[in-house]
This record gives C-alpha cells, sequence and structure tokens, in this order.
C-alpha cells in the first residue's frame, strides 16, 4: 500500500503543477482607476475639450456666414 | 454632397464624438496582453486613418469632376478635402508613434505599415508643392487635379496593399489577421463605427468652412482683377 501512496501523491502534486500553469494569466488593466472613478475626471476633461473645439468650430461657421451675407449686400447694392 | 449650411449632420457630429468619448472609456473592451488599456486608442487613432482616406477620396472625386467640366469650383471642393486630409493623416501618424512607442517599444519601428503611411503623406505634401509652384490658374488646377488622382492611387496600395505583403506588426498587416480579436468584439464595434462617423463628419465640417472662405476670396480675387483690367 505505501509505495501506492507514493505513486499517488507524486501524481497529485503533478498535477496540480500543471494546474497552476495552466490557469490564464491576469492581463494588467486600469481596473484601479475604473474602482476609484477617477476615469470620470477623464472622460469630463476630453468631453470639455471637445465641446470647446464644435463650439469654437460653430462660431467660425458663423461668421462665415456673416462674411457671405455682407459680401452679397455690398455686391448687390453695386450698379 | 451634404448641404453646407445645414445643420443636423453637424449637430450629428458633435454628438457621435462626445458619445465616443464617453463610450470609449466607459464601455468594455477585452482583456488583452501587450496592450492591455490601451485598446482604446482603436477608438481615436483609426478613425483618423478612415477621415483622411474619406477626404481624399472626395478630393480625388471633385478633381475627377474639375478635369470632365472645367468649373473651378470643383478644384476649389478638391484642394480643400485634400487639405483636411492631409491633417487627418499627421494626426493619424502622430498618435500611432505614440501607440507604436508604447506597444512595439519604439516611435519609429520602421514597420511597412508606418513607412507606407509617411510616404503617402508625402505625395499629398507633393500635391501641394506642385500647385503652389504654378502661377497660372487653369494650369495649377488642371495640373494639380490630375496628379491629385494620381495621389489616391498611389496611397491605395501604400496603405492597404504593401503592409499585407510584407511581414508587418501592425493589426491587419502582414501576419497579423486584423482587427478580427477585437473587431468581432461587438462592443467594441458599438463605440468604434460612430467614432469614425463621426470624425469623418467632422473633416466635412472643417472643409465645408475652407471652401466657403475660398468662394468669397475667389469672387473679391475675381472682382479686383476686373477693376483693373
Amino acid at each position: 500500500m505505501k509505495p501506492m501512496k507514493r505513486v499517488l501523491s507524486i501524481f497529485l502534486v503533478l498535477i496540480t503543477t500543471v494546474l497552476a500553469h495552466a490557469q490564464p494569466q491576469e492581463i494588467e488593466m486600469a481596473d484601479g482607476m475604473r474602482a476609484e472613478g477617477k476615469i470620470y475626471v477623464v472622460v469630463a476633461i476630453l468631453v470639455v475639450i471637445l465641446l470647446g473645439l464644435v463650439g469654437y468650430l460653430v462660431i467660425l461657421d458663423r461668421k462665415t456666414s456673416r462674411l457671405e451675407e455682407k459680401y452679397k449686400e455690398n455686391h448687390q447694392s453695386r450698379p | 454632397m451634404l448641404n453646407l449650411k445645414s445643420i443636423w449632420w453637424k449637430s450629428l457630429c458633435a454628438l457621435l464624438l462626445i458619445y465616443s468619448v464617453v463610450g470609449g472609456f466607459l464601455m468594455r473592451v477585452p482583456r488583452l496582453s501587450i496592450v492591455n488599456e490601451t485598446i482604446r486608442a482603436l477608438y481615436y487613432h483609426v478613425p483618423m486613418w478612415f477621415g483622411m482616406v474619406f477626404m481624399f477620396l472626395v478630393s480625388t472625386w471633385y478633381a475627377v469632376k474639375y478635369l470632365r467640366n472645367h468649373r473651378m469650383d470643383d478644384d476649389i471642393i478638391s484642394v480643400e478635402f485634400a487639405n483636411t486630409g492631409l491633417v487627418f493623416g499627421l494626426l493619424g501618424i502622430v498618435t500611432g508613434m505614440i501607440w507604436a512607442n508604447y506597444t512595439w517599444g519604439t516611435p519609429w519601428h520602421g514597420d511597412p505599415k508606418q513607412n507606407g503611411a509617411a510616404i503617402a503623406l508625402l505625395v499629398y505634401f507633393a500635391y501641394f508643392v506642385l500647385r503652389g509652384s504654378l502661377s497660372n490658374d487653369e494650369q495649377r488646377a488642371r495640373l494639380g487635379a490630375v496628379y491629385n488622382i494620381f495621389a489616391f492611387f498611389a496611397m491605395i496600395p501604400l496603405i492597404f496593399i504593401i503592409p499585407r505583403m510584407t511581414s508587418s506588426m501592425h493589426p491587419g498587416s502582414g501576419g497579423n489577421p486584423g482587427f478580427n480579436m477585437y473587431d468581432l468584439d461587438n462592443n467594441m464595434r458599438k463605440v468604434f463605427y460612430p467614432a469614425v462617423i463621426g470624425w469623418i463628419l467632422m473633416g466635412c465640417w472643417i472643409a465645408s468652412l475652407r471652401i466657403r472662405l475660398r468662394r468669397i476670396e475667389e469672387r473679391i480675387l475675381d472682382e479686383a482683377y476686373e477693376k483693373s483690367a
């Protein structure tokens, strides 16, 4: 019975090491940042920058429209 | 073509871009080794290239139109879309370098995809050099249009075909089977495609402003010329 026990224990050790290696490695992600809610700071900053850029484009767009109208008026008033 | 002055597509552009930032940072992404969290850069780096190709496509379309009917307005549209496309390309290459520094270890790896993109941008730089070197309006428009068509068809193999024929580390090239590892991820698609449309619309918006300003400029110059004649 004794050799049987030894073989079994060796087999057990072997299978546990193999299983330990087969376990998928944890891939590092920014989980901490998400858990702490700091990701919202990043999102808020980027949304503000984006809104600022879009707002600036809107202003440029209106300015261009005004220039177009001005040009048209000048053109019509002339003989 | 989109109406340059209507507001609906400009609001759509703003909404899609804001969604791409909020969704791009907060929605789930697959956990992949090497890229880790930087997989999210895909939402912002790749739309730059989609935007560039779209702008250059419109530019070429109007170059062909110019050659067919010689309307100066088509030349203006063609130039301004090429201009905007170049900005997108530069942003794409710089963001790519930042990402490459993290995943490949160096900003300029000499990867076929990087080299091809750089050469494609140089081909388009030459377009503006060619235009700048000609003083006759009609000659500039005609040669520019012909070269524009050449530049577009030089860009396609440089960016899409050659990197696939050689070994490249860039996803979607060489031995790499492409975006399939995250392209198949439906969660990422939900942010990626809206981001692409949003950035294309923003490119159209910027180009439309440049076109409108150029049209006024052109008319003022014409009047000044008529007065002096």
